[in-house]
Order: C-alpha cells, then structure tokens, then sequence
C-alpha cells in the first residue's frame, strides 16, 4: 500500500463518514429499526471482496473462507432487503400523502 | 493528448456508491424510504453482476454455490416476525463481521510475510474489530432469542479481564505489524478477539440491548471500512463508513436517552446494581381497576396517550391494542403513541411492531412532542413499559435511572398500567408512579387485558 493510494484511502473514509453522519441525522426516529437492515445490507457489499477472493482460487485456504464469508454477506443482502422493504411497507398514515 | 483510460469497474463502483448515498437519503423519510430501498438493491446488483466480469476472476463454481446458498439463508431470515426483528439484526452483524473477519485472515495468509506496516495495522483493526463484532453479536442474539439468559452475568474484576484481553489482541497486533512473518500469531490474534467479544457481551442485560445492537452495528461497519482498506475499494470504505457513522449516531441517541455514557453501557452491568438497590422497598398501596371500569374511564375520555414498551412486544399484544385504537378512535377519540426512544429491544422497535399492526405512523409520536401534550392528556395508558415512565428519574437523585429523559405520564389527569403483576420489573427498579392518587394498576396480562377493554368499548358502543 503506498503513501498515495493510503492518502485517497482515508480521504474517501473521511468525506465518507461526514456524508453519513449528515444524512443520518436526518432520518426519522420511526425508521430507527429499518435503517439498521438496510445499512446492514449495504454494508455486506463486503461480497465483493470474498468473491474476488474466491473467483481468483490463489490458495485453497483463500476459497474456503472466501465462500464461507460469500454465502454470509449473501444471505446478509438478500435478507437485509428483504425485511427493510417489508417493514417499510407497513408505515401507512391516515393522512392523504403528499405527491 | 490522449483521453485518460480507466477500469469500466471503477465507474460501476462509482454508480453504485451514489445508489448507496441516495438509498440512505431517502430512508429520512416514510414517504420516500421504498425508493431507498429500491436505490440500494440497484447498486448491489450493479457492484456484484460487475465483479462478476473481474478479470481476475477464474473460478466461478465456488462462488455461484455460495451465492445460491446465502439466498437460501437469507430468505427466511428475511420472512421472521417483526417482534424477532432485534435478534435477526444482532445475528446480521455476526454475519457481516464473520465475512469481514474470514476474508481478512485470508488476505493475510496470501500476503504474508510481505505486508507492508500500514497494511498490516488496518488488516489487524479489521479482525480483531470483526471477530469481537462476531461472537458478541451471536451472543447479544441469543440473549434476546432467549436461547441465553437475558440477565447481567458479572463476576469480580471482569471489567479487568476484558480491557487485559483487548490488551493482549492489541500486543499481538503491534507485534505482527513488526514482524508479519509471524504467520502463528494471527489465529491467536483472531482468537482474543473472538473470546473477548463473549465475555463484553455477558455482563449486557436486555434492557441496554437498543445501544448494544447500535455499537455492534458500527463495529461491524467500521471493520468492513478497514477491509476497503485493506482491498482498496473505495466502494466499500463508503459502505463501511456510511454503515458505521450510522450505528454511531444510533448509540449515541440511545445513550442519550438512557442518560448514560458508552463506557457505562459496556461496562456497568446495569442490571445487577439496580436489582440491589430496590431490595429495600417499603410496602405501599395501589388502586386497581377491572377492564370494565377501564374501559368505561378510555371511552369518556377525549384524549388517550398509549405508551407502548418490550412488555407489549412479549405479550404480542400490538394487533389487540390496534383495536383499541379502531374502538376509540370511532368514538371520537384522539389517540397517540408516545414512543420513547429505548423502549424494546432496538432503536425504533415500537414504530414497526405498531405499523405491523396498522396503526397509521402519524399517531406515532417521539418522546417530545407527546411530552409537551400530556398535561392537557386525560389518560395514559401504559403497556408494558416501565422504566421509560419512573417520575423517579426526574425526582429522585438516588435512583439508578435518575437524569434519563422519561414520557412524563404522571401528568395526564389519569394514568393506567397494565402490569402482570407488582413485581418490579426487569431492571428491578420500584416505579413511584403506580403509587399515585390519579394510577390505576390494571393486573393482568396485556394482550388479554387489551382484548377485555376493546370487548367492553364495542359492547357498550353507541353513546
């Protein structure tokens, strides 16, 4: 890892984490609990990692922890999605919505 | 001057990593937070189908098993009821950890021993981060599966044991820095934090799981960060990052609504103190009302705050209060929810297992406002809360609670409880509130308690 590549790292965490911090804030308190599934099913784009891992086959040791690690980030996904979508369908209001 | 050339993968990512910001901006509201579920699902489809065509990429069988596989896991994970919702959480950010944790302790194993310092610090952030991330999470899901118990398990010096342990992963770490061709190391390494993440979780009660599962929330996403790192993808690091400023900005609300701090959430074993100090409690009298002259006192009434807590949750009385709710609101009754922040077992708990029973999220009022409209209030009924209600945290200094913002029922003209029984509750601590002149105790249990009101309301309908 060079000094260059380490410095755009930290630049992207940086504005990264800012952006999350502002967007966050803003969210409701009734949407505490999907929030939670769906950053936790985003942040299992982790797969990308395990499948490269995988896919490349460098060591035998590399494939089986790589597919263990794909099929949790894959059922983190599916999941995730899943009960966010579910749950958000059940927020109905009395009032007439806005367009 | 020729056109600068690029990966086409990094332009997918790219794509992808604005999905995820706008699929986090529209979860700010109800009316728009489909649309971000929808942005996210598009970008994760984009970021895999795209690596998918990585160069790199020799082997699909592996992968395609283990795809098919995490679907047939996580479709039922995704099916479970609303009120199972806090422990398919905690058992998510196991998973996500545990694929943190695997793909680094690879990545080491393939670069090792030529890891570079800096590489080597994030790759140990990443598993010892991950791998406490792992078994703490499993463990918080079980305690609110109840497959664990859900008290505090504290012994002498356990706060002493657990910083030595963090110490010991911490040494292993700056050691394997030095000197990565230690390759024995890391599994020990892994193992601390694996050990550790059980013994930080054991002295946790159910009732501090909201900033638990919160911490554990941004662990998870700060190990994924590092992993970015690690594996230079910039899609992951935002990934990484927005999951973990999340989680931050969770415990931290729900700190603040504990009144407490993190330090005293990890490392107070709040329970166990509490269970102590309501030892000495003196014997008082209470009033109590059958569901008839509940229901009698509801139906009168022009203005009703229900606060709802994890005893609504355990009695799975959500659709019976639903009908309360229907039954009052046709008399012409205004009903709300007062909901407080750490009532359950998760941030925001109550707002699904009442939208799961249709009651339209408007009626849902955040701690606040329902604050400023309860003295003008002719009833609160409260339904399997307690803590969140103690006037004591506002009174008394010597109560465990004293300093936590609480729903402020005791102002409402008449308040009502419905309770088991007298029992103090799971944090043990005595609620002067139920001791008051306008408290009526309503002993029984809530689902069938809620059911007899609504049964009296609908048969004396029409006045």
């Amino acid at each position: 890892m060079s000094g260059d590549v380490l410095i755009n790292s930290l630049f992207v965490f940086m504005l990264a984490g800012f952006i999350g911090f502002e967007v966050i804030r803003r969210v409701s308190p009734l949407l505490h609990t999907p929030l939670m599934s769906l950053t936790n099913a985003l942040d299992a784009i982790a797969v990308v990692g395990a499948i490269v891992l995988v896919g490349e086959g460098k060591s035998k040791l590399a494939t089986i922890l790589g597919t263990i690690a794909v099929v949790a980030a894959t059922s983190n996904i599916v999941s995730g999605f899943y009960i966010t979508d579910r749950m958000l369908k059940m927020f109905k209001t009395t009032r007439p919505q806005k367009p | 001057m020729t056109l600068p050339t690029f990966n086409y993968m990094e332009v997918v990512y790219l794509i992808a990593t604005a999905l995820f910001i706008l699929s986090l901006k529209w979860m700010s509201a109800p009316t728009t937070a489909r649309r971000g579920v929808w942005a996210g699902e598009v970008g994760m489809l984009l970021a895999i189908v795209g690596t998918l065509f990585e160069k790199g990429i020799i082997d699909y069988h592996w992968i395609f098993i283990a795809l098919v596989l995490g679907t047939i896991i996580g479709v039922p994970l995704g099916r479970v009821a609303m009120t199972a919702v806090p422990q398919r959480t905690a058992l998510s950010h196991a998973f996500g950890a545990c694929c943190v944790t695997l793909v680094g302790t690879a990545e080491f194993y393939l670069r090792s021993p030529n890891v570079p310092k800096f590489m080597m610090a994030v790759l140990c952030l990443e598993v010892i981060l991950g791998g406490l991330t792992f078994t703490g999470s499993l463990m918080a899901a079980g305690k609110l599966q109840e497959v664990l118990p859900q008290r505090p398990i504290t012994y002498k010096g356990q706060n002493l044991v657990n910083l030595a342990l963090l110490a010991v992963a911490i040494v292993v770490g700056i050691v394997l820095i030095l000197h990565p061709e230690h390759k024995n190391l890391f599994p020990a390494m892994v193992g601390i934090a694996l050990v550790f993440g059980v013994l930080l979780i054991i002295p946790i009660g159910g009732a501090d799981m909201p900033t638990v599962i919160s911490l554990l929330n941004s662990y998870a996403g700060l190990s994924a960060a590092a992993m970015g790192f690690v594996l230079n993808s910039k899609l992951l690091i935002v990934a990484g990052a927005l999951d973990g400023s999340s989680g931050f900005i969770l415990s931290v609300i729900m700190c603040k609504a504990m009144n407490r701090s993190f330090a005293n959430v990890i490392f107070g074993a709040f329970g166990q103190v509490q269970a102590a100090a309501a030892a000495g409690g003196e014997a008082k009298t209470v009033r109590s009302a059958t569901a008839e002259e509940a229901a009698a006192i509801l139906g009168a009434a022009s203005s009703v705050v229900i606060v709802p807590g994890y005893g609504m949750a355990v009695a799975q009385a959500q659709h019976k209060v639903r009908e309360l709710f229907d039954v009052l609101t046709k008399k012409g009754v205004d009903v709300r929810f007062g909901i407080h922040p750490v009532a359950g077992r998760m941030p925001g708990h109550m707002n699904v297992l009442l939208a799961e029973a249709d009651i339209p999220y408007d009626r849902l009022k955040e701690m606040d406002d329902v604050n400023s409209d309860l003295p003008q209030t002719d009833v609160a009924l409260i339904i399997g809360a307690n803590d969140v209600t103690n006037p004591a945290a506002r009174t008394d200094t010597s109560s465990p609670i004293y300093g936590m913002p609480i729903i402020d029922v005791d102002k409402a003209r008449t308040v009502m409880v419905i309770k088991r029984s007298m029992n103090p509750g799971f944090a043990g601590i005595d609620n002067p509130l139920y001791y008051l002149d306008q408290t009526l105790m309503l002993f029984g249990d809530a689902k069938a308690f809620v059911g007899d009101i609504v049964r009296e309301l609908s048969g004396s309908g029409g006045h």
